[in-house]
């Protein structure tokens, strides 16, 4: 058809669109804005699958909560402004460009021309408006909501034209642009209805007949049968075209089956069930690894990911908890020279090696080498040396009595117990480790495994611990991301978790360099400013950090254009580029 | 008859042998429990050589070191630059022999830095072989205990309701089928949560076994009540009870005698059922803690599928076991037939 029209004389088509101005408005969308992907041209047909750990809860993405939803619903839609999980950087996606007011408060949005949701119905401002509209209404409780309320706020959007609309911030905030990762549009002409009538939390449950669905993703949905798998086509109508003008994705369907364990999920891919495989352990890395040539499969370190893990200190103010024991000990975990101590004692180098199977970086601050554009490179990461931990414990007060046990200022023997949960065997492992260490400085020091609830309990709740080890790790590169460890009122402060000033004067610092950081929209002076927190925080230890695992995963050399990235989704981070040889 | 004082005698023996190496572990092993060589996690058992690279013979046995292979990560190749002898009697790590003497003597060795792992090493590179040794401590201490206290809550319900029967034996004998019903792993869980983190890892875990042991009183209780029924229908019970016996003579001199068969092959029965009720514990994250050692802590490294498809010796510890169950098992029997015998 499209050659044909050219073929029309101009006249002609003047006088048309004078006599059918609403066919001329179709024919201009047809032209489609696509967006062309920079990788290898890959073989379309074919069928990849891949495990995740449970059943999708729903596939409605403004209520999805859990990681294995989220997976399986990212492939069904897709959002504005996304953050390309290689560079770590935004890039467009349904928004072709945009542009910010020189205040940082003002977004304004240029959609892609003659864009399909998969039942084939056309995308356009309107979608936008009324999804984030979904998203902000408090009464529909999405868990995204959060990341769009910027300064106590929620951000503000009016549409322009049918292709443009405009973002509004009360204050500017730097991480903006990436607040529209992970958020999908959704097709208006659908669930407008069940929005105005109340029933929008009902819809899009597991059980939906599949062309009730609509959305932007590569992907639509096929099939569900609970407990075993979740079966997705390729959607005809997808936005992305490769090199030589192919539409994508490639291949015709994306099968998830559920399975609940990380070695359920090894074998799987051992046996050739599945084609992906992410987040695999180092030892049972290792495992595959020996019959990588010969079931014809590959795996790829792909370094350290974003997740810390870190020994930290009870420093929560106890007053009327009624824990007089740990009130005691915590004269020594508020000298910063103790947890000095403890962290030229630890032996990062042993952890890599014994716990994650030299798969790991050791770390000295809350940012890992995967974090490309935030870390400090040059922070100080010092060896292991007791002779320095001796010192620190002497300036700081502490002693040796005749048997080798370290006394406090008033000669009291330095006990104290480390929480882990049993459920995670390599933080168990990790504890062990430090104790063995600790050891050797005279301390005695207990490993308390509890399962995870009650650990948490302990954790946030009752605050009856006295060190713990435990990892975070933020879905997304950006400080921003952070703020709710860093900051001293944040929900995820967890050495202090009551502080309604800041305890000490490096967390009234670390906030002001938080606070600051989020409002300043220059690269390099928010890096000079992330850079002083991760200084702060080797120096303080208010978190001990000790190593952070490499991001290890798996395909089937049948597998084309594999390229995982650290950031989940991991191995389907291109899903709508791979193919099947 | 002379056969079946034999079997009885060397089970005994075996036992004693197992208890003796386990009582002793610090004599016994060659390093502590608790010693990490973190250059050598998963190191498999050494291999003893009487024959050199060179085809030489010595008379002493000897070892090599060990060193990364660099072919394949996380293995090892032994290095015959380094070889060392091993040793009986060395001087070694200082441990306290049965809890008490401070010594430093080891029953084998070899020299230093070379390192002597009879059944490999674990994550943390710690002898496998000295850690079954002291783990044996914990978990037959937990299955004397949780079984003594089984076996007495056992005798003394049993025989209280066996012997004045009524609306008690009813009360205490239901009551011994609510505890058989009772879903006792969350009740363990729950006794656990509730404790606080200042009581030592090994007394949580000694209130456990008790725990444990408590609630295993029903079943021997069932079976001495039995036995106690029947005992004080005997005639010589009757009789002296028309002389004037009062209950608690006639219970002590002639009832609870005809029960010590029973009771001593209930325990000897009971004693292997709480050493695996002490590994059920650990695998469920209830035991004693890293880095003490437990049956229950060696065996639970196998629930990760690599440990089970890569490292065969952290199998042995398992494997190892099972001469010391079957001993228990095969004393239980002579103990029984023993019995039977007596009571004829």
């Amino acid at each position: 058809m499209v050659p044909m029209r050219g073929l029309v004389p101009i006249s002609l088509l003047v006088g048309f669109a004078c006599m059918f101005p609403v066919q001329r408005a179709q024919g201009v969308q047809t032209k489609e804005e696509r967006m062309v992907t920079g990788s290898a041209v890959g073989q379309p047909g074919g069928t990849i699958t891949v495990a995740v750990r449970s059943d999708p809860k729903t596939l409605n993405p403004v209520l999805a909560v859990d990681e294995s939803t989220r997976e399986i619903i990212d492939c069904m839609n897709a959002d504005l402004i996304h953050i390309n999980r290689e560079t770590q950087k935004t890039e467009p996606a349904l928004a072709k460009s945009w542009s910010i007011s020189r205040d940082g408060k003002i977004f304004i949005l240029h959609l892609r021309r003659g864009l399909e949701f998969s039942d084939g119905q056309p995308f356009t401002a309107d979608d936008v408006v009324f999804s984030f509209q979904v998203y902000l209404d408090e009464k529909i409780h999405s868990p995204q909501r959060d990341l769009l309320v910027v300064g106590g706020k929620p951000v503000s959007v009016k549409k322009i034209d049918e292709l443009t609309v405009e973002f509004q911030l009360t204050e500017p905030y730097a991480a903006a642009e990436r607040i529209f990762d992970g958020l999908a549009i959704l097709p208006k002409h659908i669930l407008e209805t069940a929005y105005r009538n109340g029933t929008f939390s009902k819809l899009w449950g597991v059980s939906m007949p599949p062309n009730e669905f609509a959305g932007l993703g590569a992907f639509r949905l096929k099939e569900y049968v609970p407990g075993q798998r979740i079966v997705l086509e390729r959607n005809p109508h997808y936005w992305k075209a490769d090199r030589a003008g192919r539409r994508l994705p490639y291949i015709d369907q994306l099968v998830f089956l559920f399975v609940p364990s990380e070695d359920a999920q090894v074998i799987r891919f051992q046996a050739g069930d599945t084609d992906l495989l992410s987040r695999l352990s180092a030892e049972n890395f290792a495992v595959l690894q020996r019959e990588q040539t010969l079931r014809g499969y590959k795996l790829e370190d792909l370094g350290p990911g974003l997740e810390y893990n870190f020994l930290f200190f009870n420093l929560n103010n106890l007053t009327g908890k009624k824990l007089p024991e740990i009130e005691r000990k915590q004269a020594w975990f508020e000298d910063t020279g103790f947890r000095q101590a403890v962290s030229a004692a630890i032996d990062r180098d042993g952890i890599v090696r014994l716990v994650y199977n030299g798969r790991a970086t050791p770390l000295w601050s809350q940012v890992t080498p995967g974090n490309k554009l935030w870390v400090d490179s040059s922070l100080a990461a010092p060896p292991q040396s007791l002779d320095r931990a001796r010192e620190l414990l002497r300036t700081a007060h502490f002693s040796w009595n005749s048997t080798g046990d370290l006394l406090d200022a008033r000669g009291r023997a330095v006990e104290f117990s480390i929480l882990t949960s049993s459920s995670n065997a390599e933080r168990s492992r990790i504890a062990t480790l430090i104790q063995d260490d600790l050891t050797k400085l005279g301390m005695k020091v207990h490993v308390v495994s509890l399962d995870f609830s009650a650990m948490v309990d302990r954790l946030l709740n009752s605050f009856d611990y006295e060190a713990a080890v435990m990892g975070l790790a933020s879905g997304d590169a950006d400080p921003e991301s952070e703020m709710n460890v860093w900051l001293s009122s944040g929900g995820t402060h967890l050495w202090n978790l009551t502080e309604s000033k800041p305890a000490t004067p490096w967390e009234a610092e670390i906030d002001r360099l938080m606070n600051q950081q989020q409002v300043t929209l220059d690269y390099k002076r928010r890096k000079h400013l992330y850079d002083q927190v991760q200084q702060i925080v080797a120096q303080e230890l208010p978190l001990v950090c000790l190593a952070s695992p490499h991001i290890l995963v798996g395909a089937k050399n049948r597998v084309g254009n594999f390229h995982p990235a650290i950031l989940a989704p991991y191995v389907l981070a291109n899903v709508d580029e791979l193919y099947v040889h | 008859m002379l056969n079946r004082r034999y079997k009885l005698w060397a089970t005994l023996a075996v036992l004693a042998a197992f208890h003796g190496a386990i009582l002793f572990a610090g004599f016994f092993a060659p390093y502590g429990y608790s010693t990490q060589d973190r250059a050598l996690p998963y190191a498999p058992p050494s291999q003893i050589h009487f024959v050199d690279r060179q085809g030489e013979f010595h008379l002493r046995p000897f070892v090599y070191g060990l060193k990364d292979d660099p072919e394949n990560y996380g293995s090892y190749v032994e290095d015959d630059q380094q070889a060392y002898p091993l040793r009986l009697v060395v001087s070694g790590s200082p441990y306290r022999l049965a809890g008490t003497f401070a010594l430093r003597t080891h029953l084998f060795g070899t020299d230093s830095p070379g390192r002597l792992f009879l059944l490999g090493t674990d994550g943390y590179g710690r002898d496998q072989f000295s850690r079954l040794l002291y783990g044996g401590q914990i978990s037959l201490a937990a299955g004397w205990i949780a079984a003594g206290l089984s076996i007495l809550f056992g005798g003394i319900i049993g025989s209280l309701a066996g012997f004045y029967g009524g609306w008690l034996d009813d009360v205490l004998m239901r009551g011994g089928e609510l505890f058989l019903a009772l879903p006792w792993l969350y009740l363990l869980f729950a006794v656990r949560a509730a404790l606080p983190l200042e009581v030592a890892q090994w007394q949580v875990f000694l209130l456990l076994i008790a725990v444990i042991g408590l609630i295993g009183w029903a079943r021997p209780a069932r079976l001495i009540r039995g036995i106690v029924l029947s005992a004080k229908e005997r005639n010589f019970v009757t009789a002296a009870r028309a002389l004037g016996a009062s209950d608690a003579y006639l219970l002590r001199k002639h009832i609870l005698p005809q029960t010590y068969g029973v009771m001593l092959t209930q325990m000897t029965l009971l004693v292997p059922q709480y050493i695996l009720a002490e590994v059920t514990l650990t695998f469920l994250g209830l035991g004693v803690s890293e880095p003490m050692a437990s049956w229950g802590t060696l065996l639970s490294s196998l629930q990760q599928y690599y440990v089970l498809v890569s490292y065969w010796w952290m199998f042995l510890p398992a494997l190892l076991l099972i001469p010391v169950f079957l001993s228990y098992y095969a004393a239980a029997d002579a103990l029984q037939e023993r019995v039977k015998s007596v009571a004829l």
